[in-house]
């Protein structure tokens, strides 16, 4: 039972840190290709080695640590920031029961009846890292940057939230699963089109990804919370964004696009693995088409945006939502 | 399972460094923090004993809790907001003027 | 000593431990870091009472939404630096007070009341979210309602609070 989970864990947590690193190499060809460049072609075959050697060069970097920096929160805040963004995909199923012979195991880590909830609450703490960050450094533009960082994702919070009770209310569970196999005939993008978009958009903001990549704005705040760090602990942040990344398109995929639901997932479950994988590879390339196509919002813009349009929105599709669901019954 | 008392005790003691935190702290934001660390203990009180008596009003209670002390932290941290304006500083020992 | 005392233990070792260092912590952002793991440790405590929806309400109001307010206000005011504890002083006699009349509260409720048959039971209640929606907008649903008034209050007595007078 404990070898089970110690397994699962393994699975989940170094297909994350190889997909941060593929998912690296993916957005430096994609911006290439869209602004008719080549993009790294060096190393291996196609550019295939590039995220090893990234690795080895951060690693072998030297490790600064600013003078008056506070420096036991400085070397603490990459890790705070890491781990929330690896444990939150923990309640997200991959497939559906797989059997080997007559050993059976549900495909995924953790089934509980408050997984969206879990998802709120991990969501909610990763904000520690990034403002600690900033603070320890003593330096103006991480600070600024780090508070940023907090005030966008406290704002966007409240509709990422909202979004969430759309397939919650649709499905009448809180648990990631039943949500995914409430989906088994019609993805909830098709019933819930406006929580899809606002979970969109939020998420976006949520990651701190262009357009709503204030708190690391180069040009206005050299980087934002990160400026002061390098090496290993640089390479950390960098981890947690795009592992970020790749929670985001996972969770959207089970949420709204019916996750490891597909053709043909009920005679062979490993396919639902595959299902996921592509719907959440194509969710990372819209980020990734975004980020090269829109330019950053001004700071109060997205301020504004995030209280006074997609909150609104949000409240308003909660509300019709629930009335349609008691007139029609459900 | 773990015996009754033992949560009770554990929260007594979470309790009282509450309150320790609000007499000796001189800063109005710690203060307010071990405020919130007596609620802690409170709620924490309130599940031990919902799970003692199979009973779920306890834990209704402590949502309630949490509801009104997230309302009493936003006015109370306003309240601190507007008061290191006027006066540029945030020590409870000077905040002495509205006394007659 | 069966695994769930042990584990008992280690995380009353942790809430009491995270408490005193944020009594003691001349820093106020690592007074509001012990805190919030205080708080999670608390949250994992209501796990262990079978609480699932109030521990993670717990990890996301408490340490999500109300720390990080306190965060963003010491890191606004620029109040990290503490001074000195004023000692003890004069509140001493009402702490001493206060301590003497909790512990022996405690102290009969052990002696009277329970020797150790006071066991918490394995949890066979159904403290899910969907019991606890049930509970809420029935028998609780005037309560909740209050609620919303409350937050309202909260909202609007913060934004007045705070609002600068245009130049």
């Amino acid at each position: 039972m404990i070898w089970e989970w110690l397994i699962k864990s393994l699975v989940l947590i170094l297909s994350l840190t190889t997909g941060f690193a593929y998912v690296t190499l993916m957005e430096r060809v994609v911006l290439a290709r869209i602004q008719v460049r080549i993009g790294p072609n060096r190393a291996g075959p196609r550019g295939i080695l590039q995220p090893i050697a990234d690795a080895i060069k951060l690693i072998f970097k030297e490790e600064l640590i600013p003078t008056n920096a506070d420096k036991f929160m400085f070397i603490v805040a990459p890790v705070i920031t890491v781990i929330p963004a690896l444990v939150v995909s923990a309640v997200v199923p991959w497939g559906p029961t797989l059997t080997i012979g007559n050993f059976s195991t549900p495909m995924g880590l953790a089934d509980i009846n408050v997984g969206v909830l879990y998802i709120m609450a991990i969501t909610s703490i990763s904000v520690y890292g990034i403002t600690l960050a900033g603070w320890s450094s003593n330096n103006k533009y991480a600070t600024l940057g780090g508070l940023r960082a907090t005030a966008q994702m406290i704002s966007y919070e409240l509709a990422l939230g909202l979004a969430f009770v759309g397939p919650v209310m649709l499905a009448g569970s809180l648990s990631i699963n039943s949500i995914v196999e409430a989906q088994k005939t019609l993805p909830f993008i098709l019933l819930q089109p406006v929580a899809f978009v606002i979970y969109f958009t939020a998420s976006l903001a949520e990651i701190n990804r262009a357009p709503f990549d204030m708190p690391e704005a180069e040009q206005e705040l050299t980087a934002g919370y990160h400026v002061e760090y390098s090496g290993m602990k640089f390479a950390l942040f960098f981890m947690a964004e795009y592992i970020k990344m790749i929670t985001v398109a996972i969770i959207g995929s089970s949420l709204f696009l019916g996750g490891y639901q597909g053709p043909f997932v009920d005679q062979y479950p490993l396919l639902g693995f595959v299902y996921l994988f592509l719907k959440a590879f194509l969710w990372l390339f819209v980020i990734i088409w975004i980020r090269a196509t829109l330019p950053r919002i001004r700071y109060d813009r997205l301020m504004a945006l995030g209280w006074k349009v997609l909150f609104p929105i949000a409240l308003a599709n909660v509300l019709v939502t629930a009335v349609v669901l008691v007139l029609i019954g459900g | 399972m773990v015996p009754l008392i033992y949560f009770i005790g554990l929260s007594a003691i979470l309790f009282i460094l509450g309150v320790v935190g609000v007499l000796i702290r001189r800063n109005a934001i710690v203060a307010f923090m071990s405020l919130e660390l007596m609620f802690n203990a409170a709620n924490l009180l309130f599940v031990s004993f919902a799970s003692y008596y199979q009973s779920l009003n306890g834990q209704l209670f402590v949502f309630f809790v949490m509801i009104v002390a997230a309302a009493e932290v936003a006015v109370g941290l306003a309240l601190m907001v507007a008061i290191f304006r006027s006066r540029n500083s945030i020590d409870i020992d000077q905040e002495h003027s509205l006394k007659g | 000593m069966t695994i769930q005392i042990l584990v008992f233990l280690i995380l009353a070792a942790i809430a009491i431990g995270t408490a005193v260092g944020m009594l003691v912590s001349r820093n106020a952002i690592y007074a509001v870091l012990f805190l919030v793991s205080n708080f999670i440790t608390v949250a994992v405590l209501y796990l262990l009472l079978g609480a699932p929806f109030i521990s993670l309400a717990q990890v996301t109001v408490y340490a999500g939404a109300i720390m990080v307010l306190f965060l963003f206000v010491i890191m606004l005011l620029g109040g990290e630096k503490l001074p000195v504890a004023a000692g003890w002083g004069k509140q001493r006699w009402a702490i001493i007070g206060v301590a003497v009349v909790v512990l022996v509260e405690a102290g009969l409720l052990l002696v009277l009341k329970g020797d150790m048959s006071l066991m918490l039971i394995e949890s066979a209640m159904d403290a899910g979210p969907a019991s606890i929606g049930m509970t809420l907008f029935t028998k609780y649903a005037l309560p909740f309602e209050l609620t919303s008034v409350i937050l309202l209050s909260a909202l609007v007595g913060a934004i007045v609070l705070t609002k600068q007078d245009k130049p």
